[in-house]
């Protein structure tokens, strides 16, 4: 197929990245084209209007619907208070009295004499959305948001749980393949960025969350880890709301499974230095991948960094990783790039391309089953 | 003559259509297809494909449709792309019959497909049509909100708030019947506030389709919220459902809003020469007619990535369903969370450790494209896959209902056997046909891996055919025969659709070993096969395309074959490219617990059709 190739991960030391910041409803922008933005300054501001709370008052005082209004104590409009009177009957007996409060703080937003109803409003909520990385603003779409800028370092994972979050880089472990241990986790790691190796075990999740780490950059953790941290089985891989405590990022896959060479690489170069990171992940069309932006001092860039060109596909020399067992995780160059379908042990006929590994070795693997290492 | 000026971007449909190219956008893929008119019939002649550009980068599905017809121009040598323009009508006339196309077609599930919220006063009454309404119109509908769902107010106006349908179908009440809860739900929908889920300054699509009485109703509360429009009541009395006219406007409402929003569709649209139609809704229309033409009774399945669509047509009856979270890669763990481990595993002919087969799930769903390469894995996905279809199944029968909540008449033979109202429709006995479509099923290595997974899912009874879509085009064809039925039927009956064969199955079971029935099988060659299906055997035999044998079967006393115990049947039986196939495994069938013995079970089972490679 000319036109299908597998797009893969970014790993890249300069890149320039433009997030968009939108508010979910219209309101207020609070930065100008041009402005310089922290990443946890409020770009944008808008006020979420309030819960909606329904009391059906011509059941709870026994009346018709149309007759609602006689009995209001509160008009459509106007503030009420928690426990407040907003209706009550007039028996000619006062002691038969009912009164009717107000289970919140708000407003009478409607009545209706058809169903009898009122309808109370809590007041708005104040939303900020934040900046989420350091950079400058180029693009501010009124009264909707704004579109920042920042040349970084760039290095996506695979998958993630988890928000926005930011903090220091910390390198915990020592090597892409090693496990990180919960020893290796410090209280001094509180509030940081911490990158393990290869795979991270439930009893260090267990003390991440312990500590209150920002984030964890691992290679890989177990399925069922994954569970017993979220309390549920992940169904569908939509994510980024979740509030486990940290923000975590697999760079590789589920499994044990080695950090990718570069990737630790990188990551070890910018320890020390202030990571924006997302573990927002959706696999649809669209792909969402979890990120690390790593944003670049103001001397520290090298020549203008160009958005990341598209690629044209697979070529020879790319270096690739292998996503599907049975080498599922190793690392190799592209060495060859035959054109006619072959039979893999399945039985399918598909395209292939031969990938050469460190240790010399050569395996045929089909093409849908690589992965491009971008931004190499 | 120039090349702009045989360009047209609203191609009419006056001029005789010879040459066809269509597309369905996925959220994957976009795949085209080219239709040509060979002698007197249509034949599908070239595909391509390539990834949809809904999204970031691109955000403009014109690209991957470009892109797919770029493929198939490479392949036919036919200039179909001027630029960004596709050139019609065909140049046949003017003496180059390789430039142009007569028209272009297209249907659409990218982005997430058309995602609709609908309401209604009682659940399983008004709320079940409106449900039935929008999943035939071929949305997924994210919720369904009613009087008596069991939640509180406050809980339904958030719900509504946090949900960003594209669209919100609203029912209740029959005509003449009480107001005061339609109206009610009209008001919530009001306090909440409903967004859409594309683009922030628009108004949310709403088609009211309730209790004809509370219209005024609606429309001055609703009327200022969202673009509201009104359409015939779906349940007039309780007796009948009225689902066409919700339908109708579902799809105007999808063109004329939903699309509009969506990155590249205006241009999308202007390409196309007749309206765009929501993917499950053209498979439906496809299934719906080949249903009709051959007066069968059948059940349909997509499983595609992320959803599962199952079709059925029983006594003219269409329904569909989509489970929008069963599928084979995006939604692969969900089958796993949903079926749980064991009920996956028993399908799988060796042994696997839990941790092993949940790593491998959650690494196919982050890596949603990727292929089986060893046999070991194509096997874990089969099993996966026969638990998406059976989990699909179960829900399209649960939906698939007569209307609920009507007056039965009962006479005195009702006593012993009284039926509720609101049975399924789904009788497997009475079913002729399974279609299956999707990857797994459609590109399965050995097409018996095919009808082996849609038996076990199934569990078909008596006696049913069973077939698969060849290249996954009846999207294609399901838009096509909206403008040309005779070209969609020639396509569908020489390309599409792979008879597989008969699965012949008798209910009863037994131990193992034991008589379940004689069997006389006599094929078109006059050869005549005389033998004894037994308790916990499959038996394959080869019979060709176009070919019918005849079989009579013996059945033991506490066995049927849809004649009542122990009446011999005797029936023509069709053939296809994997034959007739003898499921002597029982029903319901059952698997054994203990993993050694399942494992040799499997082993026995998929050996005596040849299922797998040898290893």
């Amino acid at each position: 197929m000319a036109h299908s190739y597998t797009p893969g991960l970014t790993v890249t030391e300069q890149a320039v990245v433009r997030r968009r910041r939108q508010l979910p409803l219209p309101g207020q922008v609070l930065v100008q084209v041009g402005d310089h933005v922290q990443a946890n300054q409020p770009v944008a501001r808008a006020a979420l209007p309030g819960k909606v709370y329904p009391i059906n008052l011509a059941n709870q005082l026994g009346v018709a619907p149309d007759e609602i209004k006689e009995y209001l104590v509160k008009k459509e409009g106007e503030a009420i208070q928690s426990d407040e009177i907003l209706a009550e009957s007039k028996p000619l007996i006062k002691w038969l009295k009912t009164e009717i409060r107000s289970p919140v703080t708000g407003t009478v937003e409607s009545l209706s004499t058809v169903t009898g109803q009122v309808l109370l409003r809590e007041p708005p909520r104040i939303l900020e959305v934040l900046g989420y990385v350091n950079g400058s603003v180029v693009e501010v779409q009124p009264k909707q948001g704004v579109t920042v800028e920042t040349t970084c370092t760039l290095i996506q994972g695979i998958f993630g749980i988890g928000g926005e979050t930011w903090g220091t880089v910390i390198l915990a472990a020592k090597s892409p393949v090693d496990v990180l241990r919960p020893d290796q986790v410090t209280a001094d790691m509180k509030g940081k960025i911490v990158v393990g190796g290869s795979f991270l075990p439930a009893e260090t999740l267990t003390k991440a969350k312990e500590l209150g780490l920002a984030g964890l950059v691992v290679g890989g953790i177990h399925d069922k880890d994954l569970r017993a941290l979220l309390g549920y089985d992940l169904g569908v891989a939509i994510t980024g709301t979740e509030q486990v405590g940290f923000t975590l990022i697999l760079t590789e896959g589920f499994g044990t499974i080695p950090m990718a060479q570069k990737t630790f690489e990188l990551l070890s170069a910018h320890t020390g230095e202030k990571a924006s990171i997302s573990g927002a992940t959706q696999i649809r069309a669209g792909v969402i991948r979890p990120e690390i932006i790593i944003p670049k001092q103001a001397g520290a860039v090298s020549g203008r960094g160009a958005a990341t060109p598209q690629r044209e596909g697979i070529r020879i020399g790319d270096p690739v990783r292998i996503i599907r067992d049975p080498l599922f995780g190793k690392i190799g160059q592209v060495s060859a790039l035959p054109s006619d379908l072959q039979k893999i042990p399945t039985e399918s006929e598909v395209r292939v391309l031969e990938v050469k590994f460190p240790d010399g070795q050569v395996a045929v693997i089909p093409r849908a089953n690589i992965e491009v290492i971008e931004g190499a | 003559m120039t090349a702009a000026s045989e360009v047209s971007t609203h191609p009419s449909i006056t001029h005789p259509l010879n040459v066809l190219v269509a597309t369905d956008c996925g959220s994957t893929t976009t795949k085209a297809i080219l239709i040509e008119k060979v002698g007197e019939e249509y034949r599908q002649t070239f595909r391509g494909e390539a990834p949809t550009t809904v999204e970031a980068p691109f955000e403009d599905v014109t690209r991957g449709v470009l892109n797919a017809i770029a493929e198939i121009e490479e392949l036919s040598g036919r200039k179909i792309l001027d630029g960004d323009t596709i050139l019609t009508p065909n140049r046949a006339a003017q003496g180059d019959p390789k430039r142009g196309v007569d028209i272009y077609i297209s249907t659409s599930s990218a982005g997430g497909g058309l995602q609709m919220m609908v309401t209604g006063v009682v659940q399983n009454m008004t709320g079940e049509s409106a449900q039935r309404a929008a999943l035939g119109a071929g949305a997924i509908v994210i919720d369904v909100l009613a009087s008596n769902d069991g939640r509180l107010p406050h809980e339904k106006i958030e719900r509504i708030r946090t949900m960003r349908p594209d669209m919100i179908l609203m029912s209740g009440g029959t005509d003449g019947g009480a107001l005061t809860h339609v109206v009610e739900m009209a008001e919530y929908i009001a306090a909440a506030e409903p967004r859409p889920r594309f683009g922030a300054t628009y108004k949310l699509p709403l088609i009211y389709a309730g209790n004809k009485d509370a219209q005024g109703q609606v429309k001055s509360i609703l009327g200022e919220k969202a673009a509201l429009e009104v359409t015939e009541n779906i349940r007039p009395v309780l007796e009948r459902e009225n689902l066409a006219p919700a339908r109708h406007k579902i799809h105007d409402l999808f063109l004329e809003h939903v699309m509009q929003q969506a990155p590249g569709y205006k241009k999308l649209i202007e390409m196309a020469g007749a309206p765009i139609m929501p993917t499950p809704a053209a498979v439906g229309v496809i299934m719906e007619t080949i249903a009709k033409r051959e007066h069968l009774n059948l059940i349909g399945v997509d499983i595609g990535g992320a959803t599962t669509d199952v079709f059925s047509v029983f006594e003219g009856v269409f329904n569909r369903t989509v489970s929008a979270n069963l599928g084979m890669s995006y939604s692969v763990s969900n089958v796993l969370a949903e079926a749980g481990l064991a009920n996956i595993m028993r399908w799988v002919p060796f042994a696997l450790d839990e941790q092993t087969l949940r790593n491998r799930i959650k690494n196919k769903m982050i890596r949603p494209t990727t292929i089986p390469q060893t046999l070991d894995e194509l096997q874990i996905e089969q099993a996966i896959a026969r638990e998406a279809l059976r989990l699909a199944l179960i829900h399209h029968k649960s939906l698939a209902t007569g209307l609920k909540g009507v007056q039965q008449e009962r006479t005195i033979s009702d006593v012993f056997e009284q039926q509720t109202s609101g049975k399924t429709l789904i009788d497997m006995l009475k079913l002729d046909l399974i279609v299956g479509s999707g990857g797994i099923l459609s590109h399965a290595p050995r097409r018996n891996q095919s009808m082996l997974m849609m038996v076990d899912a199934y569990e078909p009874i008596g006696f049913t055919m069973l077939s698969v879509d060849s290249i996954f085009m009846m999207p294609h064809l399901g838009v096509l025969s909206t403008i040309d039925e005779k070209a969609a039927t020639d396509v569908f009956v020489r390309d599409c659709m792979v008879y597989l064969g008969t699965c012949v199955a008798p209910i009863g079971r037994g131990k193992d070993g034991e008589r379940l029935a004689d069997y006389e099988l006599t094929f078109p060659d006059g050869r005549v096969v005389r033998d004894r299906l037994k308790m916990g055997e499959l038996r394959l035999f080869p019979l060709g395309l176009d070919q019918k044998a005849t079989i009579t079967m013996h059945p033991g006393k506490h066995i049927d074959l849809g004649q009542g115990l122990g009446v011999p049947v005797t029936r023509d039986v069709q053939g296809g490219v994997v034959g007739v196939l003898l499921d002597g495994r029982g029903r319901p069938l059952q698997l054994p617990a203990d993993q050694q013995m399942r494992v040799s079970v499997l082993t026995r089972w998929f050996q005596a059709i040849d299922l797998y490679p040898k290893a």
